[in-house]
């Protein structure tokens, strides 16, 4: 009983020293209640018929209905299957082109020439999704765009790459691995730097060739980083980028370019479909974690770190 | 790297790997070298000529005609200003906040950062969200565009590592001398902490200009766009936003359609481009010094 006095006079105490530090703390912790932890809270509208008039407490609960609602409308297919080729694009042919990036980048021998390389590479990582999708619009315009040049010189006719459903994912490729290649090489190429020289040695002198240098040396050493981000990627897995397909989608692709971020948009901001679109985007963000708790579990269970 | 016996093989390697990687650096910024040359061409060459870097011709055509329009010029003004008010205010929220979380005696410490990753595994949606800023009455303000975005909880993580790894001798020398905890922050770990203020106000700075989202949830007045969404009104909606009414005069002229878009993108990326050198030099220095070790 004592004792427990004691540790409650040592807090009273504790919060008195520090109270300079918990100042400190009272805007952070603000913003994040403000902007992070009140939506949370206002996730409950996703199960009522929210009228913005009668606010939270006077809306009427609905339950289950609007995903209900949501599950039987004939959308729901269409976005997850977007969202689902988009998102294993994106795990098959971004994720791996950093690291073998960062590789091809880890086996330059000269100094200066790789520093030149990398200043060049991380620039598109600065640009906005609207320059990304300005370039992209300059270059692929039917009337005369780079791009159209070139294929017409080729092709013999042009091929309208913006507004055609079956152009619209190679795009979107090719901008996010254009504009985050670059950048995404930076923790890869930290992990290489990490790398034991002296096992690089040992290889050469079992006589490995360079070849297998890579295989048994380099690549066990960023076994871990990979691991770790493609658990994060996972987590984000059914976020497709909403500024990128916002900006790249338009009335002629949107068959493909509909996804459940901009239809969230579409449906919530501009048609004010406030419990509905809640609904949607609770479902997106549940099956996220899902998939990260999942991939972390089974990266845990495979023997690597996890993240938690 | 070490001394590395080479066979035949691995040379012809090298020098592949070497002109590949040139060539993947040059794809990375010929469009941009393309967009300015091109902002400067007159508009005869951008017809006739369909690639090129530098330009024939010489123009301010374009640029003169974007300054003088009232919609432009607005527009860049709302976001320089944004984004330096918002970028002091986001490095406030963060620093404010990140020093405290590195002091391992501080009570209760442990369970905010949990909620801090909590809230990056899992948040509100986009219309929850919306609702939140609606309801501050934020609509159509430019508050909506900074404040949202105040702390970058990755950014707070790695600042609060960076204090962490000060020496707690420092802290304790300065108690002695009477300093109390806001005087330790103010006096020594700002003041140590320079390179990676700067580290992060670029980052912030740069997020703060690029960001287009906001804005269009947030702002529907437009008088009060920043120069993103300016940008994707006349680029990717091919809208005519520059023929503000109130600028056209008596010597309208046409405009230079195509040498305008590439100037238009050009203005909105000079921000980041100037900067670029600076942030190039910094934020590896500053994401080492506090590089996430848990």
């Amino acid at each position: 009983m004592s004792e427990k006095q004691t540790t409650t006079i040592t807090k009273l105490q504790r919060l008195k020293r520090d109270r300079w530090l918990y100042l400190l703390l009272v805007p952070g912790i603000l913003y994040f209640l403000i902007f992070k932890y009140a939506p949370m809270w206002g996730i409950v509208i996703a199960f009522q018929d929210y009228s913005p008039f009668k606010g939270v407490f006077g809306s009427e609960w609905v339950g289950f209905e609007n995903f209900i609602d949501f599950f039987q409308n004939p959308d729901f297919f269409r976005l997850l299957r977007n969202t689902f080729i988009l998102a294993v694009l994106d795990l098959v042919f971004f994720f791996p082109a950093p690291i073998i990036l960062s590789l091809l980048l880890n086996e330059l021998r000269i100094n200066s020439y790789k520093r030149t390389v990398q200043t060049f590479i991380y620039v598109p990582h600065f640009m906005s999704w609207v320059i990304i999708a300005s370039i992209t619009y300059i270059f692929f315009t039917t009337s005369g765009g780079v791009m159209n040049e070139i294929v017409s010189y080729f092709y013999g006719k042009e091929i309208n790459f913006l507004s055609s459903p079956e152009w619209f994912r190679p795009l979107i490729m090719g901008q996010i691995i254009w504009k985050e290649t670059g950048w995404g090489t930076v923790i890869f190429l930290a992990a290489l730097a990490s790398v034991d020289q002296e096992q690089y040695e040992a290889a050469i002198v079992d006589g490995a060739g360079r070849f297998r240098r890579l295989w048994h040396v380099t690549l066990p050493a960023v076994r871990s980083t990979i691991v770790v981000l493609l658990i994060l990627r996972l987590g984000n897995f059914l976020d497709t980028g909403f500024q990128q397909i916002f900006l790249m989608s338009n009335s002629l692709n949107r068959s493909v370019a509909d996804v459940f971020d901009t239809y969230v948009y579409f449906v919530g901001i501009t048609q004010g479909a406030y419990s509905y679109s809640t609904a949607v985007g609770l479902f997106k963000s549940v099956v996220g974690i899902i998939l990260v708790l999942g991939a972390n579990k089974l990266a845990k269970k495979l023997g690597q770190e996890g993240i938690f | 790297m070490p001394k590395m016996h080479n066979t035949p093989a691995g040379r012809v390697f090298d020098v592949f790997n070497f002109i590949f990687l040139g060539i993947i650096a040059l794809l990375m910024v010929c469009p941009f070298l393309y967009i300015i040359a091109g902002s400067f061409a007159t508009e005869a060459e951008l017809t006739r000529r369909s690639f090129f870097i530098i330009p024939e011709t010489f123009s301010l055509e374009s640029y003169k005609y974007i300054f003088s329009t009232g919609t432009f010029t607005r527009s860049i003004l709302v976001s320089i200003g944004v984004t330096l008010v918002g970028t002091l205010v986001c490095l406030f929220f963060t620093f404010t906040m990140a020093y405290p979380l590195s002091r391992k005696h501080l009570m209760g410490r442990s369970t905010i950062m949990n909620l801090i990753i909590f809230s990056m595994l899992f948040g509100g949606g986009m219309i929850p969200t919306y609702l939140v800023v609606k309801s501050l009455g934020l609509l159509d303000s430019y508050w909506a565009l900074i404040l949202p975005l105040a702390i970058n909880p990755f950014n707070l993580i790695i600042v609060k590592t960076f204090f962490q790894n000060i020496p707690l001798e420092l802290e304790e020398s300065a108690k002695i001398d009477g300093c109390t905890e806001f005087g330790i922050f103010w006096r020594i770990m700002l003041p140590l902490s320079k390179p990676v203020l700067a580290t992060f106000a670029l980052f912030y700075a740069v997020a703060i200009w690029n960001d287009f989202f906001s804005a269009l949830l947030y702002i529907n007045d437009n008088t009060k766009w920043p120069v993103q969404v300016l940008l994707q009104q006349i680029i990717l909606l091919s809208q005519t936003m520059l023929n503000d009414p109130t600028s056209m005069g008596a010597e309208y002229v046409e405009p230079p359609e195509q040498s305008l878009k590439l100037a238009v993108v050009v203005v909105a990326t000079l921000p980041i481009l100037i900067i670029y050198p600076f942030l190039q030099k910094h934020f590896a220095k500053g994401m080492l010094l506090g590089s996430v070790k848990g």
